[in-house]
Protein backbone atom coordinates (compact mmCIF):
# COMPACT_ATOMS: atom_id res chain seq x y z
CA UNK A 1 0.00 0.00 0.00
CA UNK A 2 1.38 3.40 -1.03
CA UNK A 3 0.16 6.11 0.20
CA UNK A 4 1.27 9.95 -1.28
CA UNK A 5 4.23 11.22 -0.84
CA UNK A 6 2.91 14.56 -0.75
CA UNK A 7 0.49 14.11 1.77
CA UNK A 8 2.90 12.80 4.56
CA UNK A 9 4.97 14.47 7.22
CA UNK A 10 8.86 15.10 5.86
CA UNK A 11 11.25 13.42 8.12
CA UNK A 12 14.14 14.81 5.47
CA UNK A 13 14.07 18.05 3.57
CA UNK A 14 16.32 19.45 0.96
CA UNK A 15 15.94 23.04 -0.26
CA UNK A 16 18.24 24.28 -2.52
CA UNK A 17 20.88 22.41 -2.11
CA UNK A 18 24.17 23.58 -4.08
CA UNK A 19 27.52 21.60 -3.73
CA UNK A 20 30.62 22.23 -5.05
CA UNK A 21 34.15 20.21 -4.76
CA UNK A 22 36.11 22.84 -5.77
CA UNK A 23 35.00 25.20 -8.23
CA UNK A 24 33.05 21.87 -9.69
CA UNK A 25 29.30 23.04 -8.91
CA UNK A 26 28.33 18.84 -8.83
CA UNK A 27 24.26 19.22 -7.36
CA UNK A 28 22.67 22.28 -8.83
CA UNK A 29 19.48 23.71 -6.67
CA UNK A 30 17.93 20.66 -5.00
CA UNK A 31 15.01 20.49 -3.20
CA UNK A 32 13.35 17.49 -2.42
CA UNK A 33 11.33 15.89 0.58
CA UNK A 34 12.14 12.53 1.72
CA UNK A 35 8.78 11.26 4.18
CA UNK A 36 9.02 8.70 7.47
CA UNK A 37 8.63 5.14 6.94
CA UNK A 38 9.05 5.11 3.02
CA UNK A 39 11.75 3.61 0.62
CA UNK A 40 12.98 6.65 -1.26
CA UNK A 41 15.41 5.64 -4.75
CA UNK A 42 17.54 7.51 -5.97
CA UNK A 43 18.71 6.87 -9.78
CA UNK A 44 20.71 8.75 -12.37
CA UNK A 45 23.59 7.63 -14.76
CA UNK A 46 27.01 7.60 -13.08
CA UNK A 47 28.20 10.49 -12.18
CA UNK A 48 24.54 12.56 -11.92
CA UNK A 49 25.23 13.28 -8.43
CA UNK A 50 23.03 10.89 -6.86
CA UNK A 51 25.70 9.35 -4.54
CA UNK A 52 27.12 13.05 -3.29
CA UNK A 53 23.25 13.84 -2.13
CA UNK A 54 23.21 10.68 -0.50
CA UNK A 55 26.33 11.94 1.31
CA UNK A 56 25.22 15.30 1.85
CA UNK A 57 22.56 13.98 4.48
CA UNK A 58 24.99 12.33 6.81
CA UNK A 59 27.38 15.02 6.05
CA UNK A 60 29.83 12.20 4.73
CA UNK A 61 31.52 14.84 2.15
CA UNK A 62 32.73 16.94 5.15
CA UNK A 63 35.63 14.50 5.07
CA UNK A 64 36.98 15.56 1.87
CA UNK A 65 38.96 19.01 1.78
CA UNK A 66 37.68 21.67 -0.65
CA UNK A 67 33.90 20.98 -0.67
CA UNK A 68 31.57 23.55 -0.36
CA UNK A 69 27.22 23.47 0.64
CA UNK A 70 24.88 25.75 -0.24
CA UNK A 71 21.26 25.40 0.97
CA UNK A 72 19.56 23.96 3.96
CA UNK A 73 19.06 19.98 4.84
CA UNK A 74 16.41 19.26 7.63
CA UNK A 75 16.06 16.32 9.45
CA UNK A 76 12.80 16.89 11.75
CA UNK A 77 13.43 20.50 11.67
CA UNK A 78 16.69 20.48 12.27
CA UNK A 79 19.03 22.46 9.78
CA UNK A 80 21.83 19.43 9.93
CA UNK A 81 24.48 22.02 8.39
CA UNK A 82 24.09 24.58 11.24
CA UNK A 83 27.00 25.07 13.22
CA UNK A 84 26.13 24.70 16.27
CA UNK A 85 25.06 20.62 14.63
CA UNK A 86 27.29 18.09 16.14
CA UNK A 87 28.46 15.49 13.60
CA UNK A 88 28.69 12.84 15.74
CA UNK A 89 25.73 12.54 16.86
CA UNK A 90 24.10 13.60 13.42
CA UNK A 91 25.70 10.21 11.91
CA UNK A 92 24.52 8.29 14.71
CA UNK A 93 21.23 9.70 13.95
CA UNK A 94 21.84 8.29 10.45
CA UNK A 95 23.06 5.52 9.24
CA UNK A 96 24.40 4.30 6.23
CA UNK A 97 25.26 1.20 3.97
CA UNK A 98 28.32 1.60 1.62
CA UNK A 99 28.49 0.46 -1.83
CA UNK A 100 31.32 -2.34 -1.31
CA UNK A 101 30.88 -4.41 2.02
CA UNK A 102 33.20 -3.09 4.65
CA UNK A 103 33.21 -5.03 8.00
CA UNK A 104 35.78 -4.23 10.27
CA UNK A 105 38.71 -6.66 10.43
CA UNK A 106 37.33 -7.94 13.82
CA UNK A 107 35.10 -10.88 14.76
CA UNK A 108 31.10 -10.96 13.94
CA UNK A 109 30.35 -9.77 17.21
CA UNK A 110 32.57 -6.67 17.40
CA UNK A 111 31.40 -5.18 14.20
CA UNK A 112 28.15 -4.80 15.45
CA UNK A 113 28.54 -4.01 19.02
CA UNK A 114 31.15 -1.20 17.62
CA UNK A 115 28.58 1.63 17.37
CA UNK A 116 27.16 1.07 20.28
CA UNK A 117 30.82 0.95 22.32
CA UNK A 118 31.40 4.34 20.57
CA UNK A 119 28.22 6.00 21.86
CA UNK A 120 28.84 4.94 24.93
CA UNK A 121 27.11 1.57 26.11
CA UNK A 122 28.93 -0.16 28.40
CA UNK A 123 26.19 -2.83 30.12
CA UNK A 124 27.61 -5.83 28.64
CA UNK A 125 24.29 -7.93 28.14
CA UNK A 126 22.20 -4.57 26.61
CA UNK A 127 24.88 -4.94 24.45
CA UNK A 128 24.07 -8.86 23.11
CA UNK A 129 20.97 -8.44 23.17
CA UNK A 130 21.33 -5.51 20.67
CA UNK A 131 23.51 -7.28 18.30
CA UNK A 132 21.74 -10.44 18.57
CA UNK A 133 18.36 -7.99 17.72
CA UNK A 134 20.44 -6.36 14.82
CA UNK A 135 21.48 -9.29 13.25
CA UNK A 136 18.52 -10.75 13.62
CA UNK A 137 17.21 -7.69 11.79
CA UNK A 138 19.36 -7.57 9.18
CA UNK A 139 18.18 -11.26 8.22
CA UNK A 140 21.67 -13.07 9.16
CA UNK A 141 21.29 -14.09 12.27
CA UNK A 142 20.70 -18.20 11.36
CA UNK A 143 23.65 -18.01 9.31
CA UNK A 144 25.97 -16.70 11.82
CA UNK A 145 24.66 -17.64 15.33
CA UNK A 146 26.91 -20.61 15.46
CA UNK A 147 30.06 -18.34 14.67
CA UNK A 148 30.00 -14.56 15.91
CA UNK A 149 33.50 -14.36 17.34
CA UNK A 150 34.64 -15.73 14.20
CA UNK A 151 36.22 -13.05 11.73
CA UNK A 152 33.36 -11.40 9.54
CA UNK A 153 36.12 -11.22 7.01
CA UNK A 154 35.34 -15.05 6.65
CA UNK A 155 31.90 -14.33 5.54
CA UNK A 156 30.64 -14.32 1.86
CA UNK A 157 29.60 -10.81 -0.10
CA UNK A 158 26.54 -11.06 0.66
CA UNK A 159 26.71 -12.03 4.53
CA UNK A 160 29.36 -9.41 4.44
CA UNK A 161 26.72 -6.31 3.55
CA UNK A 162 23.97 -8.40 5.58
CA UNK A 163 26.40 -7.80 8.68
CA UNK A 164 27.15 -3.91 7.28
CA UNK A 165 23.15 -3.43 7.71
CA UNK A 166 23.28 -5.00 10.68
CA UNK A 167 25.62 -3.18 12.47
CA UNK A 168 24.05 0.52 11.27
CA UNK A 169 20.86 -1.14 12.43
CA UNK A 170 22.94 -1.77 15.62
CA UNK A 171 22.72 1.99 16.92
CA UNK A 172 18.90 2.51 16.00
CA UNK A 173 19.45 5.53 13.77
CA UNK A 174 15.92 7.07 12.63
CA UNK A 175 17.09 7.26 8.71
CA UNK A 176 19.45 4.81 6.77
CA UNK A 177 21.26 5.54 3.56
CA UNK A 178 22.31 2.71 1.22
CA UNK A 179 24.92 3.39 -1.45
CA UNK A 180 24.42 1.01 -3.95
CA UNK A 181 24.55 -2.10 -1.56
CA UNK A 182 24.13 -4.76 -4.06
CA UNK A 183 26.34 -3.65 -6.64
CA UNK A 184 29.06 -5.85 -5.20
CA UNK A 185 26.85 -8.62 -5.05
CA UNK A 186 24.99 -12.05 -6.49
CA UNK A 187 21.42 -12.03 -7.61
CA UNK A 188 20.69 -14.13 -4.59
CA UNK A 189 22.06 -11.91 -2.23
CA UNK A 190 20.52 -8.76 -3.74
CA UNK A 191 17.65 -10.55 -3.49
CA UNK A 192 18.02 -11.32 0.51
CA UNK A 193 18.93 -7.35 0.77
CA UNK A 194 16.03 -6.30 -1.29
CA UNK A 195 13.64 -8.41 0.76
CA UNK A 196 15.25 -6.82 4.27
CA UNK A 197 14.33 -3.74 2.74
CA UNK A 198 10.96 -4.20 2.48
CA UNK A 199 11.17 -5.06 6.37
CA UNK A 200 12.80 -2.15 7.50
CA UNK A 201 10.60 0.10 6.50
CA UNK A 202 8.46 -0.48 8.56
CA UNK A 203 10.46 1.01 11.36
CA UNK A 204 13.20 3.19 9.67
CA UNK A 205 12.90 5.97 6.69
CA UNK A 206 15.35 4.60 4.13
CA UNK A 207 16.95 6.35 1.31
CA UNK A 208 18.53 3.92 -1.76
CA UNK A 209 20.96 5.12 -4.03
CA UNK A 210 20.89 2.89 -6.74
CA UNK A 211 22.09 1.70 -10.66
CA UNK A 212 19.41 -0.92 -11.32
CA UNK A 213 16.04 0.04 -12.85
CA UNK A 214 14.39 -2.73 -11.76
CA UNK A 215 15.54 -2.89 -8.26
CA UNK A 216 14.44 0.67 -8.00
CA UNK A 217 10.73 -0.27 -9.08
CA UNK A 218 10.34 -3.31 -6.74
CA UNK A 219 11.70 -1.55 -4.05
CA UNK A 220 10.95 1.79 -3.69
CA UNK A 221 7.70 3.87 -2.92
CA UNK A 222 9.53 7.12 -4.42
CA UNK A 223 11.73 7.18 -7.27
CA UNK A 224 13.99 10.53 -7.85
CA UNK A 225 15.92 11.00 -10.79
CA UNK A 226 18.96 12.60 -11.11
CA UNK A 227 20.73 13.94 -14.19
CA UNK A 228 23.96 15.97 -14.05
CA UNK A 229 23.42 17.41 -11.30
CA UNK A 230 19.75 18.76 -11.32
CA UNK A 231 16.74 16.57 -9.54
CA UNK A 232 14.87 16.07 -12.92
CA UNK A 233 11.89 14.26 -11.60
CA UNK A 234 10.70 12.65 -8.35
CA UNK A 235 7.40 11.06 -7.52
CA UNK A 236 5.37 7.76 -6.56
CA UNK A 237 7.95 4.92 -8.31
CA UNK A 238 5.02 3.64 -9.95
CA UNK A 239 4.26 7.00 -11.80
CA UNK A 240 7.80 7.55 -12.44
CA UNK A 241 7.89 3.52 -13.97
CA UNK A 242 4.87 4.21 -16.19
CA UNK A 243 4.04 8.08 -17.10
CA UNK A 244 7.41 10.05 -16.05
CA UNK A 245 6.65 13.58 -16.77
CA UNK A 246 10.12 14.32 -18.37
CA UNK A 247 11.26 13.15 -21.38
CA UNK A 248 14.80 12.63 -19.89
CA UNK A 249 13.28 10.19 -16.97
CA UNK A 250 11.78 8.04 -20.17
CA UNK A 251 14.65 8.17 -22.02
CA UNK A 252 17.19 6.93 -18.96
CA UNK A 253 14.27 4.66 -17.61
CA UNK A 254 13.22 2.61 -21.01
CA UNK A 255 17.40 2.50 -21.57
CA UNK A 256 17.87 4.90 -24.12
CA UNK A 257 20.84 6.25 -22.41
CA UNK A 258 22.85 6.10 -18.89
CA UNK B 1 66.93 -22.49 -36.49
CA UNK B 2 66.36 -19.08 -35.40
CA UNK B 3 63.75 -20.31 -32.84
CA UNK B 4 66.14 -22.75 -31.25
CA UNK B 5 68.91 -19.35 -31.10
CA UNK B 6 66.01 -17.76 -29.24
CA UNK B 7 65.55 -20.78 -27.11
CA UNK B 8 69.33 -20.48 -26.23
CA UNK B 9 69.58 -17.04 -25.40
CA UNK B 10 66.35 -17.47 -22.61
CA UNK B 11 68.18 -20.11 -21.34
CA UNK B 12 71.70 -18.49 -21.24
CA UNK B 13 69.79 -15.29 -19.56
CA UNK B 14 68.06 -18.04 -16.77
CA UNK B 15 71.65 -19.09 -15.80
CA UNK B 16 72.84 -15.76 -15.77
CA UNK B 17 70.42 -14.38 -13.19
CA UNK B 18 71.02 -18.06 -11.32
CA UNK B 19 74.31 -17.25 -11.21
CA UNK B 20 73.93 -14.17 -9.89
CA UNK B 21 71.36 -14.71 -7.28
CA UNK B 22 73.48 -17.95 -6.22
CA UNK B 23 76.87 -15.45 -6.18
CA UNK B 24 75.14 -13.00 -2.86
CA UNK B 25 73.88 -15.37 -0.93
CA UNK B 26 76.26 -18.01 -1.38
CA UNK B 27 78.73 -14.53 -0.20
CA UNK B 28 76.38 -14.05 2.83
CA UNK B 29 76.40 -17.82 3.71
CA UNK B 30 79.96 -18.21 3.66
CA UNK B 31 80.22 -14.83 5.83
CA UNK B 32 78.20 -16.62 8.55
CA UNK B 33 79.90 -19.76 8.30
CA UNK B 34 83.37 -17.97 8.81
CA UNK B 35 81.30 -15.76 11.91
CA UNK B 36 80.74 -19.53 13.47
CA UNK B 37 84.05 -21.19 12.67
CA UNK B 38 86.18 -17.67 13.95
CA UNK B 39 83.96 -17.82 17.42
CA UNK B 40 82.90 -21.06 18.28
CA UNK B 41 86.39 -22.59 19.30
CA UNK B 42 85.92 -19.77 22.39
CA UNK B 43 83.86 -22.16 23.92
CA UNK B 44 86.43 -24.97 24.15
CA UNK B 45 87.98 -22.51 26.77
CA UNK B 46 85.06 -20.93 28.44
CA UNK B 47 81.73 -22.87 28.51
CA UNK B 48 78.63 -21.15 26.75
CA UNK B 49 76.82 -20.59 30.27
CA UNK B 50 79.91 -18.85 31.43
CA UNK B 51 80.41 -17.17 28.53
CA UNK B 52 77.02 -15.57 28.54
CA UNK B 53 76.69 -15.52 32.17
CA UNK B 54 79.65 -14.10 33.10
CA UNK B 55 80.18 -11.27 34.77
CA UNK B 56 83.67 -9.92 34.29
CA UNK B 57 84.85 -9.09 30.57
CA UNK B 58 88.82 -8.75 31.34
CA UNK B 59 90.30 -10.10 27.72
CA UNK B 60 93.50 -8.82 28.36
CA UNK B 61 93.95 -9.59 32.04
CA UNK B 62 96.04 -12.73 33.16
CA UNK B 63 94.21 -14.94 33.75
CA UNK B 64 91.88 -13.44 31.17
CA UNK B 65 87.89 -13.14 31.85
CA UNK B 66 85.38 -13.79 28.94
CA UNK B 67 82.10 -12.94 30.36
CA UNK B 68 79.83 -10.96 27.94
CA UNK B 69 76.95 -10.49 30.54
CA UNK B 70 77.62 -6.70 30.82
CA UNK B 71 77.89 -6.06 27.34
CA UNK B 72 74.50 -8.35 26.68
CA UNK B 73 72.85 -6.07 29.16
CA UNK B 74 74.65 -3.08 28.13
CA UNK B 75 73.06 -3.74 24.76
CA UNK B 76 69.56 -4.87 25.88
CA UNK B 77 69.16 -1.63 28.41
CA UNK B 78 70.40 1.06 25.45
CA UNK B 79 68.10 -0.92 22.97
CA UNK B 80 65.02 -1.09 25.48
CA UNK B 81 65.50 2.83 26.83
CA UNK B 82 65.75 4.15 23.22
CA UNK B 83 62.19 2.16 22.12
CA UNK B 84 60.38 3.55 24.82
CA UNK B 85 61.79 7.20 23.63
CA UNK B 86 61.21 5.75 19.61
CA UNK B 87 58.15 4.21 19.34
CA UNK B 88 55.76 6.70 21.05
CA UNK B 89 57.68 9.49 19.38
CA UNK B 90 57.67 7.60 15.70
CA UNK B 91 54.07 6.03 15.54
CA UNK B 92 52.78 9.14 16.99
CA UNK B 93 54.25 11.33 14.14
CA UNK B 94 52.77 8.45 12.03
CA UNK B 95 49.81 9.02 13.19
CA UNK B 96 49.80 12.38 12.78
CA UNK B 97 51.12 12.83 9.40
CA UNK B 98 48.68 10.32 8.07
CA UNK B 99 45.33 10.60 9.77
CA UNK B 100 45.25 14.50 11.21
CA UNK B 101 47.88 16.62 8.74
CA UNK B 102 46.76 18.14 5.82
CA UNK B 103 48.31 16.51 2.49
CA UNK B 104 49.89 19.52 1.83
CA UNK B 105 51.50 19.23 5.09
CA UNK B 106 52.48 15.72 4.98
CA UNK B 107 54.02 15.99 1.55
CA UNK B 108 56.89 18.12 3.29
CA UNK B 109 56.87 16.62 6.38
CA UNK B 110 57.36 13.02 5.33
CA UNK B 111 60.21 13.60 2.81
CA UNK B 112 62.12 15.09 5.64
CA UNK B 113 61.53 12.54 8.45
CA UNK B 114 62.40 10.17 5.53
CA UNK B 115 65.47 12.41 5.26
CA UNK B 116 66.88 11.71 8.73
CA UNK B 117 67.83 8.84 8.16
CA UNK B 118 69.99 8.93 5.17
CA UNK B 119 72.24 11.08 8.27
CA UNK B 120 75.41 9.36 8.82
CA UNK B 121 75.39 7.69 12.45
CA UNK B 122 78.55 9.25 12.79
CA UNK B 123 77.48 12.33 12.62
CA UNK B 124 74.50 11.37 14.98
CA UNK B 125 77.51 10.33 17.40
CA UNK B 126 79.57 13.17 16.87
CA UNK B 127 76.89 15.39 18.01
CA UNK B 128 76.02 13.15 20.88
CA UNK B 129 79.68 13.85 21.88
CA UNK B 130 79.62 17.22 21.83
CA UNK B 131 76.64 18.84 22.32
CA UNK B 132 73.85 16.03 24.28
CA UNK B 133 77.26 15.14 26.39
CA UNK B 134 77.98 18.46 28.00
CA UNK B 135 74.47 19.04 28.19
CA UNK B 136 73.65 15.49 30.18
CA UNK B 137 77.13 16.47 32.43
CA UNK B 138 75.93 19.79 33.32
CA UNK B 139 72.33 19.50 34.19
CA UNK B 140 71.95 16.21 35.83
CA UNK B 141 75.14 16.25 37.70
CA UNK B 142 77.12 13.16 36.83
CA UNK B 143 80.04 12.04 36.25
CA UNK B 144 80.49 11.91 32.52
CA UNK B 145 78.13 12.69 29.62
CA UNK B 146 79.02 9.72 27.68
CA UNK B 147 76.33 7.17 29.05
CA UNK B 148 73.54 4.89 28.49
CA UNK B 149 71.34 7.51 28.13
CA UNK B 150 73.24 9.39 26.07
CA UNK B 151 73.27 6.30 23.76
CA UNK B 152 69.55 5.76 23.69
CA UNK B 153 68.27 9.15 22.87
CA UNK B 154 70.95 9.17 19.70
CA UNK B 155 70.06 5.28 18.84
CA UNK B 156 66.27 6.73 19.28
CA UNK B 157 66.58 9.34 16.57
CA UNK B 158 68.23 6.76 14.41
CA UNK B 159 65.46 4.04 14.58
CA UNK B 160 62.39 7.26 14.75
CA UNK B 161 62.35 7.86 10.78
CA UNK B 162 62.20 4.12 10.15
CA UNK B 163 59.47 3.57 12.77
CA UNK B 164 57.44 6.62 11.44
CA UNK B 165 57.48 6.09 7.55
CA UNK B 166 56.91 2.15 7.50
CA UNK B 167 53.96 3.01 10.36
CA UNK B 168 53.10 6.20 8.10
CA UNK B 169 52.48 3.76 5.25
CA UNK B 170 50.75 1.04 6.83
CA UNK B 171 48.30 3.47 8.54
CA UNK B 172 48.11 5.71 5.32
CA UNK B 173 47.01 2.14 3.57
CA UNK B 174 44.25 1.04 5.57
CA UNK B 175 41.33 1.40 3.16
CA UNK B 176 39.07 4.74 3.39
CA UNK B 177 36.29 2.67 3.76
CA UNK B 178 37.00 1.22 6.77
CA UNK B 179 37.37 4.66 8.28
CA UNK B 180 34.27 6.38 6.62
CA UNK B 181 31.99 2.90 8.14
CA UNK B 182 33.53 3.85 11.58
CA UNK B 183 32.67 7.67 11.12
CA UNK B 184 29.36 6.75 9.81
CA UNK B 185 28.41 5.07 12.95
CA UNK B 186 29.03 8.02 15.30
CA UNK B 187 32.22 7.64 16.06
CA UNK B 188 34.90 10.43 16.72
CA UNK B 189 38.52 10.53 14.31
CA UNK B 190 39.67 9.99 17.70
CA UNK B 191 37.85 6.41 17.91
CA UNK B 192 38.22 5.66 14.58
CA UNK B 193 42.04 5.91 15.03
CA UNK B 194 41.95 4.25 18.00
CA UNK B 195 39.89 1.43 17.20
CA UNK B 196 40.10 0.98 13.60
CA UNK B 197 42.84 2.31 11.87
CA UNK B 198 45.52 1.37 14.14
CA UNK B 199 44.03 -2.26 15.05
CA UNK B 200 43.91 -2.67 10.94
CA UNK B 201 47.37 -1.16 10.36
CA UNK B 202 49.20 -3.53 13.77
CA UNK B 203 51.03 -5.32 11.14
CA UNK B 204 52.97 -2.34 9.65
CA UNK B 205 53.35 -1.35 12.78
CA UNK B 206 54.89 -3.85 14.44
CA UNK B 207 56.99 -4.34 11.63
CA UNK B 208 58.33 -1.02 11.74
CA UNK B 209 59.22 -1.24 15.41
CA UNK B 210 60.89 -4.10 14.67
CA UNK B 211 63.20 -3.17 12.01
CA UNK B 212 63.15 0.11 14.10
CA UNK B 213 64.65 -1.53 16.69
CA UNK B 214 66.75 -4.13 14.78
CA UNK B 215 68.44 -1.11 13.70
CA UNK B 216 69.42 0.09 16.81
CA UNK B 217 70.79 -3.40 18.51
CA UNK B 218 73.02 -3.64 15.64
CA UNK B 219 74.32 0.51 15.74
CA UNK B 220 77.74 0.37 16.37
CA UNK B 221 79.48 3.72 15.89
CA UNK B 222 76.78 5.53 17.67
CA UNK B 223 77.77 3.32 21.12
CA UNK B 224 81.36 2.99 20.52
CA UNK B 225 81.26 7.16 20.73
CA UNK B 226 78.59 7.84 22.96
CA UNK B 227 77.97 5.21 25.18
CA UNK B 228 81.01 5.26 27.96
CA UNK B 229 82.17 1.82 26.94
CA UNK B 230 82.16 0.94 30.67
CA UNK B 231 81.90 -2.90 30.38
CA UNK B 232 79.98 -3.83 33.72
CA UNK B 233 76.57 -3.85 34.41
CA UNK B 234 75.00 -0.93 34.63
CA UNK B 235 73.17 0.54 38.10
CA UNK B 236 71.04 3.65 36.56
CA UNK B 237 70.77 4.88 33.23
CA UNK B 238 73.18 7.75 34.03
CA UNK B 239 75.91 5.28 33.85
CA UNK B 240 78.14 4.14 30.80
CA UNK B 241 78.00 0.61 29.41
CA UNK B 242 79.42 -1.01 26.66
CA UNK B 243 77.16 -2.72 23.77
CA UNK B 244 78.34 -5.98 21.84
CA UNK B 245 78.72 -4.16 18.74
CA UNK B 246 81.06 -1.50 20.63
CA UNK B 247 82.81 -3.86 22.13
CA UNK B 248 84.04 -5.76 18.59
CA UNK B 249 84.58 -2.88 16.74
CA UNK B 250 86.91 -1.38 19.93
CA UNK B 251 88.66 -3.91 20.22
CA UNK B 252 89.24 -5.57 17.07
CA UNK B 253 92.01 -3.97 16.18
CA UNK B 254 94.03 -4.79 19.68
CA UNK B 255 92.96 -8.60 19.73
CA UNK B 256 95.32 -10.92 18.39
CA UNK B 257 95.11 -13.10 15.11
CA UNK B 258 93.69 -16.43 16.40
CA UNK B 259 93.84 -15.98 19.89
CA UNK B 260 91.21 -16.38 23.02
CA UNK B 261 90.53 -12.86 22.66
CA UNK B 262 89.88 -12.48 18.71
CA UNK B 263 87.74 -15.96 18.87
CA UNK B 264 85.98 -14.12 21.56
CA UNK B 265 85.35 -11.16 20.09
CA UNK B 266 83.62 -13.57 17.02
CA UNK B 267 81.40 -15.27 19.49
CA UNK B 268 80.27 -11.66 20.42
CA UNK B 269 79.36 -11.67 16.67
CA UNK B 270 77.80 -14.94 16.73
CA UNK B 271 75.35 -13.63 19.88
CA UNK B 272 74.48 -10.31 18.32
CA UNK B 273 73.93 -12.20 14.72
CA UNK B 274 71.35 -14.31 16.93
CA UNK B 275 69.59 -11.28 18.62
CA UNK B 276 69.17 -9.39 15.26
CA UNK B 277 68.17 -12.80 13.16
CA UNK B 278 65.34 -13.19 15.84
CA UNK B 279 63.91 -9.67 15.88
CA UNK B 280 63.70 -10.51 11.81
CA UNK B 281 61.72 -13.56 13.16
CA UNK B 282 59.91 -11.66 14.77
CA UNK B 283 58.68 -9.06 12.47
CA UNK B 284 58.12 -11.44 9.68
CA UNK B 285 55.90 -13.83 11.77
CA UNK B 286 54.11 -10.32 13.57
CA UNK B 287 53.47 -9.47 9.61
CA UNK B 288 51.90 -12.24 8.60
CA UNK B 289 49.87 -12.58 11.90
CA UNK B 290 48.06 -9.66 11.86
CA UNK B 291 48.16 -9.24 8.08
CA UNK B 292 44.90 -7.33 6.90
CA UNK B 293 44.08 -7.76 3.44
CA UNK B 294 43.23 -4.10 2.69
CA UNK B 295 39.03 -4.11 1.59
CA UNK B 296 36.56 -7.22 2.67
CA UNK B 297 36.64 -9.95 -0.48
CA UNK B 298 33.77 -10.86 -1.83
Amino acid sequence: MKASHMTQTPKITAHNLNFYYGKVKALDSISIDFNLNQVTALIGPSGCGKSTFLRCLNRMNDLITGIRVEGEIKIDDQDIYAPAVDVVNLRRRIGMVFQKPNPFPKTIFENVAYGLKVNGVTDKNLIAERVEKSIRQAALWEEVKERLHDSALGLSGGQQQRLCIARALAVEPEVLLMDEPCSALDPIATQKIEELIHTLKETYTIIIVTHNMQQAARTSDVTAFFYMGKLIEAGETDTIFTKPAKRRTEEYITGRFG
Amino acid sequence: MIHSFTKFKEKLMNYFFLLVATTSISILAMITLFLFKEGLPIFEKVGIKAFIFGNYWYPTADPAHFGIFPLIIGSVSVTLISALISIPLGVMTAIYLSEIASSRLREIVKPVVELLASLPSVVIGFFGMVIVAPFLQDHFNIATGLNMFNAAIMLAFMSIPTICTISEDALYSVPASLKEASLALGATSFETIVKVTLPAALSGISTAIILGLSRAIGETMVVLMVAGGAAMVPGSIFDPVRPLPGSIAAEMAEAPYRGDHYYALFAIGIVLFIFTFCFNIIADYLSNKYRQTGDATL
